[in-house]
C-alpha cells in the first residue's frame, strides 16, 4: 500500500528540465565516451607537464628518434625536441586558443542573431547583408590575412577564429529569436513593459539556449581544427608551442619520418572527435522533439 | 518570380558583395600596422625621411583615405590588383596563372563529394542499420575530426612512400615526363588522385549523412508510398522519384560550402605542392607579400560568389516549385 502511494508520489514529482537533459547525456554512450576522452585530454594536457617537466624547444636528443628508442617514448623531432612534451605543452595552447575562439564566435553569433531576429527591419536586413559578406569570404583566408596583419600571438589567432567563424551562430541565433518572439510569453513579457535589452536577453535567449549550447560546442572543435591549419601554414606563435605548429614544423621530414606529424594529428583527431560527439550527445539531449520518441 | 529578374537581382547583389570584399581588403591594409612605404624603403636597403615623403607621393599614400580607396577601386575594376614585389609580376597575372589549377581540383573535389556521398547516403538510407549506414556514421565522424592537412599528409606517407602508387613530388606534372597532350593529361589525373581524394573527405562525411537524413525522411513520405503501390520497381522508385528530392538539400549546402571548400583546398595544396591559388597563399603568406594574399581573397571570394550563383540556378533546374515561382 504505501510502496504504491510512494509510486504514485515518484510520477507527480516533475524533472527539471536540465536534471531531464543531463539523465538523456548521460545515458548516450557515444556522448560518455566523448566526455571520457575530452576530460582525460584536459588532464594529461593540464596536470602532465607539472610532472613531465621537459621543455618542448629544448633538443634533447638525435633529431628523428624513432618512438620507444633510447628511451624517448614518442621520439624525437626534427630538431630533436622530444613529442611527449610538445604533445603535452601544445595541447594547453591549442585548447585555450579554440576555446577563446569558440567564446568570440559564439559571443559575436548570438549578439548579430539576437539584434537581427528580434528588430527585425532594417536592422536584420544590414546584419544579415553583413552575414551575407562574411559568408562569401574563405575563412581561413581572411583569418591568415587578418593573423599576418596584425603577427601571430595567440590573442589575434583566438580573434581571427572568432571573426571569420561566427555567421552560422548567427544565423542559429536569428531563426530562433524569430521564432520565440511570436510566442505567448514573450507577448506577456512586452504587455508588462519589459524593456527591450530585458526582453532580448532575459526572456528569449534562455529559451534559445539548447540548439545555441550544441552550436558552441561544435564550434569548439572548429576552432581547434582551424587553430591547427593556421599554425600548420606557419601562423602560429613563435614562442609557444601548438599541435599545429608540430605538424608544420616537421611537414618538410614527412617523408623520412611519420611518427612527429602523425601523433599531434591523433591528438587534435581524439579532442574534436570528442566534442562533437559532446556536441550530439548534448543536441539529443537537449532536443525535445527527439526526447519524447 | 521570373528567372531573367531573379538573375538580375542577384547579379547586382553579388557586385555589391564584391566591392564590400574590396573595401575590407583596402581597410585591412591600412589598419595594418608598418605602411607601403617602408616596405618598400627596406626593399631599397634604408632611406631617409625625404626619400619616403617622396615615395609616398609617388604612390599616392599621402593622399586622404578616401581618395586612395577610391583609386584603388578603380584599379581593381580594370583587372589591376597591385603588384607583387616579391614574384615580380601584377598580381592579377599571378593569380589567372593559378587559377586554373585551383578550380580543377575545387570542382573535381565537390563533384566526387556530391556523387559519391549522395550514393553511400542513399545506400545507407535503404537499409538504415546496415553496414553501410554505420560506415557512414563512422565516415561522417572521422570526416569531421580529422584536419585535412594531416589527412593529406597520412594518405601521402601510405600511398606515396610506404606505398609507391602515386608521385610524392607533389605538383601537377612531372616537368620531365613527355609533354604530348594525352600523356600529359594521365600525368596530371595521376598527381590529382591523393588531394582530390583528400579534399573531398571532409564534405563526402557531411554530404553522405545529409543524404541518408534526407533520403529517410523523402522514402516516408506518401508519394513514394503511391509509386510502390502502383508497382514500380523499386529501383526507379528510389533513383528516380525519391532522390530528386532527397538531393536537394545536399546542393543547396553544396553551394553554402564552397567559401569552406576553398579554405580546405590551402591547405591541401600546401601539403601536396599542388600549384593552385592555395600554394601561392602559402608563399605570399611566407613572404608577406600582403598584395598577392589579398588578390587571392577577392579572387577567391568572387569563386564562391559565382558558385553560388550556380548553385541557385541548379537548384531551379532540380525542383520545378521554385522554377514555377510557386512555394
Amino acid at each position: 500500500m504505501s510502496d504504491a502511494a510512494r509510486e504514485f508520489e515518484q510520477k507527480l514529482r516533475v524533472e527539471s528540465p536540465a536534471r531531464e537533459a543531463w539523465r538523456m547525456f548521460i545515458s548516450n554512450n557515444s556522448a560518455i565516451v566523448g566526455l571520457a576522452i575530452f576530460t582525460l585530454i584536459i588532464l594529461t594536457t593540464f596536470v602532465g607537464p607539472l610532472v613531465y617537466t621537459i621543455d618542448p624547444f629544448e633538443l634533447v636528443w638525435a633529431p628523428l628518434t624513432p618512438p620507444g628508442e633510447e628511451g624517448w617514448l614518442l621520439g624525437t623531432d626534427y630538431l630533436g625536441r622530444d613529442l611527449v612534451a610538445g604533445l603535452l605543452i601544445g595541447g594547453q595552447s591549442t585548447l585555450a586558443v579554440g576555446a577563446a575562439a569558440a567564446i568570440i564566435t559564439i559571443t559575436i553569433g548570438i549578439t548579430v542573431g539576437a539584434l537581427a531576429g528580434y528588430y527585425r527591419g532594417w536592422v536584420d536586413e544590414a546584419l544579415m547583408r553583413v552575414t551575407e559578406f562574411f559568408q562569401v569570404l574563405p575563412p581561413l583566408l581572411l583569418a591568415m590575412v587578418l593573423v599576418m596583419l596584425f603577427e601571430p600571438s595567440l590573442t589575434t589567432i583566438a580573434f581571427a577564429i572568432g571573426v571569420v567563424s561566427w555567421t552560422s551562430a548567427a544565423r542559429l541565433t536569428r531563426a530562433e529569436f524569430m521564432r520565440i518572439r511570436e510566442l505567448e510569453y514573450v507577448k506577456a513579457a512586452r504587455s508588462i513593459s519589459a524593456s527591450n535589452a530585458r526582453i532580448i536577453w532575459r526572456v528569449i535567449l534562455p529559451n534559445a539556449a539548447p540548439p545555441l549550447i550544441v552550436s558552441a560546442a561544435l564550434s569548439v572543435g572548429t576552432a581547434i581544427l582551424f587553430e591547427a591549419g593556421l599554425s600548420f601554414l606557419g601562423l602560429s606563435d613563435a614562442n609557444v608551442m601548438s599541435w599545429g605548429k608540430l605538424i608544420g614544423d616537421n611537414r618538410p621530414a614527412i617523408l623520412a619520418a611519420w611518427w612527429p606529424v602523425t601523433f599531434p594529428g591523433i591528438a587534435i583527431f581524439l579532442t574534436v572527435l570528442a566534442v562533437s560527439l559532446i556536441g550530439d550527445g548534448l543536441n539529443d539531449a537537449l532536443n525535445p522533439k527527439l526526447r519524447r520518441r | 518570380m521570373h528567372i531573367a529578374s531573379v538573375l538580375i537581382r542577384r547579379l547586382l547583389n553579388a557586385v555589391g558583395l564584391l566591392a564590400a570584399v574590396l573595401v575590407l581588403c583596402f581597410t585591412l591594409i591600412h589598419l595594418a600596422p608598418g605602411d607601403p612605404a617602408e616596405v618598400i624603403a627596406g626593399e631599397m636597403g634604408g632611406a631617409t625621411q625625404e626619400m619616403m615623403a617622396e615615395i609616398r607621393a609617388q604612390y599616392g599614400l599621402d593622399q586622404p583615405f578616401h581618395v586612395q580607396l577610391f583609386s584603388y577601386l578603380g584599379n581593381v575594376a580594370q583587372g589591376d590588383l597591385g603588384f607583387s614585389f616579391y614574384f615580380d609580376r601584377p598580381v592579377t597575372e599571378l593569380i589567372i596563372d593559378r587559377l586554373g589549377a585551383t578550380l580543377l581540383l575545387v570542382v573535381s573535389a565537390l563533384l566526387l563529394a556530391i556523387f559519391l556521398g549522395t550514393f553511400l547516403g542513399v545506400v545507407a538510407a535503404r537499409n538504415p542499420n546496415g553496414l553501410i549506414s554505420h560506415f557512414v556514421t563512422v565516415l561522417a565522424l572521422f570526416g569531421y575530426a580529422a584536419p585535412v592537412f594531416w589527412t593529406a599528409i597520412i594518405l601521402l606517407i601510405l600511398f606515396a612512400s610506404v606505398i609507391p602508387i602515386f608521385p610524392a613530388s607533389g605538383g601537377m606534372y612531372d616537368i620531365t615526363g613527355p609533354d604530348d597532350p594525352l600523356s600529359r593529361i594521365l600525368d596530371i589525373a595521376h598527381h590529382m588522385v591523393l588531394p582530390v581524394i583528400t579534399l573531398s573527405t571532409i564534405y563526402l562525411a557531411f554530404y553522405s549523412r545529409l543524404a541518408r537524413a534526407s533520403m529517410l525522411d523523402v522514402l516516408g513520405s506518401d508519394y513514394i508510398r503511391t509509386a510502390r503501390a502502383k508497382g514500380l520497381a523499386e529501383v526507379v522508385v528510389v533513383y528516380k522519384h525519391a532522390l530528386r528530392n532527397a538531393v536537394l538539400p545536399v546542393v543547396t549546402f553544396a553551394g553554402l560550402q564552397f567559401a569552406q571548400l576553398m579554405s580546405g583546398a590551402v591547405l591541401v595544396e600546401a601539403v601536396y605542392s599542388w600549384p593552385g591559388l592555395g600554394t601561392l597563399a602559402f608563399e605570399s603568406l611566407l613572404r608577406r607579400d600582403t598584395p598577392t594574399l589579398l588578390g587571392i581573397l577577392f579572387f577567391s571570394s568572387m569563386v564562391v560568389i559565382v558558385a553560388n550563383l550556380l548553385t541557385d540556378i541548379a537548384y531551379r533546374l532540380i525542383d520545378p516549385r521554385i522554377r514555377s515561382g510557386a512555394k
